[in-house]
């Protein structure tokens, strides 16, 4: 189907559309439609993508030459703790939230998520711990001890200020706004799906944030308690990790990544459905495999509860710890293998189109398989222990989450975004983004991989002359700093499509689930008649959709009202953080009481009025 | 305006029968499994590991909290006799247990308040030892959970009175009841794990 | 069927990563402190099962890349011109790449576990050489209890024999890293973990902490000395004095008052030159002034701290703060000048000593060999 075609269909409904995003900052803050609070999520996560991308470009820079003397310690350790924090809490997850919250409504037929102010309320939480987090660089230094935060460097005698305060409290109230959305997700595809989407008939995407959403809420609770066991022992001198009075600092390092390891299969896993999902449209044919593809989704989560030590083989486990959690390992290789498999098994006999999605989408699997690899490289304790806390390990992570989830992440902007703002990407600044992208990326990460094997410790602010590593620190560096200028690239190609971008229609790619049976942008109410499903893929079947969605004689459905509770609550959870860390008792206790109020104020607001 | 209410956000209500908030809850529910879970393991790392006392031992006193488990026990059973008589619109009854539920769940907290001042008194404080730490961490933790549904209980109460709960919100009392009886089996696990396997 | 050269062209930026990183392979040798360069049995352990890994990995990176890119350029149809096969599935292939992939888990398992279970487990040498290493903000600390023995940052272990080394820290996490000599060991406060090897080939490896510990975590490195039965020896026998200027170097007990028509007893030789003693006792006076005997322990004197390495031979070791200086006076003088600004956060505070009591120390520190 051509575009042209479907601009004709705009033309004459823009008008009626014009409602979902009109409003004044009020209507943004009090905002309960799942849409708007999809793209704030963007807007915001998209920020911090960049904030920890400059934190970076510094690190990158004082590691292009040898006892650089550009950045102190001291500021060093804040950026690489920061960066790791800030990509994964502030940027790929909130990332991930925003496809969540736009498109599986979408993806289900329904007209919003089950918690509408839930959802709000998981935004707001978002952004103000997120600026509170950050706020710490103002306040006496961002967190220094790592995005891991090992016992007992946290503890005050090792870790003597606000700075892992600031870390402890930032984190708690990131969890809150995920575990938030994670049960708002898990209700609405369970109980929201239009009638004949049978769990097995659901989009990928679909199905891979409701995997995610229960590793969100059965993982984060382990790094709760850490880091409350952390919070007593800074505040009220308790000695959960004081090795002198009998504590012991690896009951943190177990805490930490029985959170941890989920922790990346959630930051995997929505990538892994949005290619899923364009390879299938791309090519023109159904996913192969659908259901050998859902399953491995399950057992990776599911698996992915079972390895978390293989980040603690150089601890002394013991060979029959280390024996097992390596053959775990190895077993989560499987379920990832298939996946790839069936992509490329998808493709194959497919009427392949080159647009931007399809150009992420197979960098993505190429970059992944590297990642993958060297992840099987590590699932060996004892070659892991050259190659653990090396250079080798943060080529791994890089390939994972960059190759891997980023470039996963812009196929899904490049794919939806024509469906959220009703203007198509430019295909031609879109492939000087690509090709620049995965080849400064690979400039990056790859020499790190033998810097890794060739002696380099990571987390690292310098290193000395005639150790090697100059070469391949230089090569990375240049590597990154061409990354950035290729993400810039990108930024130019939102802000100029959304100007002079051509229109979209409802289906410019010809996809063949819900989302693209309605406008670009949808009206507010996303389906103005409920949708019918008979099978895995409803726009390609025989005859497309039988109900009308979009047909204009059907009574336009009532949403639920704008509500400011939500903001306030967040608001108030926040407030009682930084008396938290300010030490002041008052501030606290006012906060508790926004949050009581709140709550009240909340449950008793009718949701529609 | 019945034909907007009709095409309201919420469609057809659900996939699978069930209310959407009480999914939730047994999500929820699910999730603090995890919590409580990793709270009990850091208990059961440290039991034994105390450097010095006072020690488990020394303090617990089982018949105490026998009586209080009792008491917390019986509040589950005038939850679903006040779920019972809600679903019947018997808001009389309905109000009674409510509020029966409430003051046990208040005199459990009292037995706890009880239990921790007396600790304190007999030198086990939060920052003494491991178990110090471990055990009132833990069960501080399940005290300020029944905390959370005492209040909730009685704001369903004050609703009651004020003639704002009928059989028609015996969905919010199921979905209150299904909190408040995970409370009680959280402290069912909490008292075999710390009293009886001292 | 497109043109040749139009393949060829649209396939060029990827055969450019690909010779990029083939490139790489060999860039900024040598590297001195490569875990691929093993030196003992333990690095060969693992980098034999390191390689054994590539090599399925590189073979299963070229099949499956080789698949996707295949895909890509065959089934390419910008026309829209042929259509897709409308297949949904196949379970005998699902079956097949799940099993063939275990297969090869299967194969890396194997020597895993095997490697696994014999570096895991305590040495069953019974000559190995033990040895205590204490990690500390931000150095090392070595022990050799059989032998009596207490130095810093620069361990010496004899060429074929087994060392079994004790790790544990004083504050917080650290790790024990000798590339050279195998992979790493954490080193935990409250804990006591094991790490052995046996070197075989002289010569003298770098290694460093490579748990993050805090702000001059960059800065902690170690130096491994692997030398001849013969001159270790040498070396023990000479940690196991104290130091020059005490003992047997000490200076000769002074000259009794003697009675009337008593006979003078002899005058004994000082066994060190006049210009040394001067240096060592000037310098053992500014050590006990300026407070460095509050940290520092040198044997035989009054200097018994311990929060700070030893020092008792400290001019004889290669490099100084834990690695990251040359032991030259310059550089000996620039630390007891600042250490702060040599290693940031470094425990050992600025002292304030003027350019007179520095250049003594120097002299004295160097001395001590």
């Amino acid at each position: 189907m051509s575009v042209s075609e479907a601009s004709h269909d705009t033309a004459g409904t823009a008008a009626v559309h014009e409602g979902t995003y009109s409003g004044g900052l009020w209507s943004w803050v009090t905002t309960v439609d799942h849409k708007r609070i999809g793209i704030m999520y963007a807007v915001f996560a998209f920020f911090f993508f960049l904030v920890g991308g400059l934190e970076a470009l510094l690190i990158r820079i004082q590691l292009g030459s040898p006892e650089s003397t550009l950045i102190d310690p001291d500021l060093y350790n804040q950026l690489f703790t920061m960066h790791g924090t800030t990509m994964v809490f502030l940027a790929v997850m909130p990332l991930s939230a925003a496809f969540f919250n736009f498109m599986v409504p979408l993806q289900i037929g329904a007209r919003d998520v089950a918690f509408p102010r839930l959802n709000a309320f998981s935004l707001w939480v978002f952004v103000f711990g997120a600026l509170f987090l950050n706020s710490s660089f103002l306040f006496g230094g961002a967190p220094d001890a790592g995005w891991f935060g090992y016992a007992n460097l946290t503890s005050t005698q090792y870790s003597p200020g606000v700075r892992i305060d600031f870390w402890v409290l930032g984190l708690q109230i990131l969890g809150v706004s995920s575990i938030a959305a994670a049960l708002n997700f898990i209700v609405t595809i369970i109980n929201l799906r239009a009638p004949g989407m049978s769990l097995m008939r659901m989009p990928l995407f679909t199905w891979m944030t409701f995997v995610t959403s229960f590793l969100l809420i059965l993982a984060f609770p382990a790094i709760t308690v850490g880091l409350v066991l952390l919070m007593f022992d800074r505040t009220f001198g308790t000695s959960f990790f004081n090795p002198a009075a009998g504590g012991d600092v690896l009951l943190w390092q177990h805490l930490f990544w029985i959170f941890g390891h989920p922790e990346v299969y959630i930051l995997l896993l929505p990538g892994l459905g949005i290619v899923s999902e364009v390879i299938p449209t791309f090519s023109r044919k159904p996913l192969f495999g659908y259901p050998f593809v859902v399953y491995s989704g399950i057992l990776i989560a599911f698996l992915g509860f079972g390895v978390w030590a293989h980040h603690m083989f150089a601890v002394g486990l013991g060979p029959i710890g280390n024996t097992v959690f390596s053959a775990t390992t190895m077993l989560i290789a499987i379920p990832t293998g298939v996946k790839i498999f069936n992509w490329i098994a998808t493709m194959w006999g497919g009427s392949l189109r080159f647009k931007m999605p399809l150009y992420f989408a197979v960098g993505f699997i190429a970059m992944f398989i590297i990642g993958g690899l060297s992840g099987v490289m590590h699932s060996s304790a004892a070659a892991d222990l050259q190659q653990t806390d090396s250079y080798f390990v943060v080529a791994h992570i890089h390939y994972v989450l960059f190759g891997g989830v980023i470039f996963a992440l812009f196929s899904g902007i490049y794919y939806w975004f024509p469906k959220i703002t009703g203007k198509m990407l430019s295909e031609g600044i879109g492939k000087a983004h690509f090709w620049l992208m995965i080849i400064s990326f690979n400039l990056t990460f790859f020499p790190q991989h033998y810097l890794g094997m060739h002696g380099m410790p990571r987390r690292t602010f310098t290193y000395q002359e005639g150790l090697g590593f100059e070469a391949m620190n230089l090569m990375s560096t240049i590597g990154s700093l061409v990354l950035g200028f290729s993400i810039l690239i990108f930024l130019w190609n939102v802000f100029h499509s959304l100007r002079k971008g051509e229109s979209a229609g409802p289906d410019p790619w010809g996809g063949a689930t819900l989302e693209w049976a309605i406008d670009s942008p949808p009206p507010h109410y996303n389906f103005r008649v409920e949708p019918v499903v008979h099978s895995r893929d409803p726009l390609w079947a025989e005859g497309g959709l039988d109900v009308d969605v979009n047909d204009p004689t059907a009574p336009e459905p009532h949403m639920p009202s704008p509500s400011l509770w939500p903001c306030i609550l967040a608001f108030g959870l926040v407030l009682a953080a930084i008396g938290a860390v300010a030490k002041a008792l008052l501030i606290v206790l006012l906060g508790a009481g926004v949050v009581v109020a709140a709550i009240y104020g909340w449950a008793f607001q009718p949701l529609e009025r | 305006m019945s034909e907007t209410a009709a095409a309201s956000a919420e469609m057809h209500q659900s996939s699978t029968g069930l209310p959407s908030r009480k999914l939730l809850m047994w999500a929820f529910i699910g999730s603090e499994c995890m919590l409580f879970g990793s709270l009990i393991i850091t208990y059961l790392v440290y039991r034994g590991r105390s450097i010095v006392g006072p020690y488990p031992e020394d303090l617990l006193n089982i018949p105490f909290i026998t009586v209080t488990t009792f008491v917390l026990l019986m509040s589950s059973l005038t939850m679903v006799l006040a779920l019972a008589a809600v679903q019947r619109n018997d808001m009389r009854q309905g109000k009674l247990w409510l509020l029966m539920t409430a003051l046990l769940g208040l005199v459990f907290l009292a037995g706890q308040v009880y239990e921790f001042t007396h600790f304190v008194h007999e030198g086990l404080g939060l920052t003494t030892n491991l178990f110090g730490a471990s055990f009132f961490l833990l069960t501080g933790t399940h005290g300020a959970h029944v905390f959370v549904g005492v209040i909730w209980l009685l704001t369903l109460f004050v609703l009651a009175v004020s003639g704002k709960l009928t059989s028609e919100n015996a969905e919010t009392v199921e979905i209150t009841g299904l909190y408040w009886h995970f409370v009680d089996v959280v402290w069912i696990v909490l008292f075999t794990i710390i009293y009886l396997l001292v | 069927m497109r043109h040749p050269w139009r393949r060829l062209k649209s396939a060029l930026p990827i055969l450019a990563i690909v010779v990029l990183a083939g490139l790489l392979s060999g860039c900024g040798g040598p590297f001195p402190q490569s875990g691929l360069r093993p030196a003992s049995d333990f690095a060969r352990s693992l980098d034999e099962l390191f390689r054994g890994i590539f090599f399925w990995a590189v073979i299963v990176f070229v099949l499956v890349e080789g698949a996707l890119l295949v895909a890509v350029f065959r089934f390419r149809d910008r026309q829209g011109k042929r259509a897709a096969e409308h297949v949904h599935g196949n379970t005998i292939l699902e079956i097949s790449w799940t099993i063939a992939p275990a297969i090869i888990l299967v194969l890396i398992a194997v020597p895993t576990i095997r490697t696994i279970w014999e570096v895991d487990r305590p040495t069953t040498d019974p000559d190995a050489l033990l040895i205590e290493a204490v990690g500390r903000q931000w150095w090392w600390e070595f022990r050799y209890p059989e032998l009596g023995i207490v130095t810093a940052n620069e361990i010496h272990v004899p060429v074929g024999r087994t060392v079994d080394i004790r790790l544990t820290s004083a504050d917080v996490i650290h790790s024990f890293w000798f590339p050279r000599a195998g992979g790493k060991r954490d080193v935990i406060p409250g804990h006591e973990n094991q790490l052995w090897f046996k070197m075989d080939s002289v010569g003298v490896f770098p290694g460093q902490c490579a748990e993050f510990c805090g702000m001059s975590h960059a800065l902690m490195k170690m130096e491994m000395v692997s030398e001849s039965v013969e001159d270790f020896e040498a070396w023990v026998a000479q940690q196991q004095r104290p130091a020059l200027g005490t003992g047997d170097t000490a200076p000769p007990a002074q000259p009794q008052e003697v009675a009337e028509g008593e006979e003078v007893p002899e005058p004994q030789a000082d066994p060190l030159d006049a210009g040394l003693r001067a240096v060592l006792e000037a310098g053992n006076q500014a050590f006990l002034g300026s407070g460095c005997i509050a940290c520092h322990r040198i044997a035989g004197t009054v200097a018994a701290g311990v929060l700070g390495p030893d020092l008792t031979h400290i001019g004889s070791r290669r490099t100084i703060a834990a690695g990251i200086l040359e032991n030259t006076p310059e550089e000996m003088a620039r630390w007891l000048r600042d250490p702060g600004a040599v290693k940031p956060g470094a425990l050992m505070p600025t002292l304030n000593l003027d350019e007179d009591t520095i250049r003594t120390l120097v002299a004295y520190l160097e001395s001590l060999k």
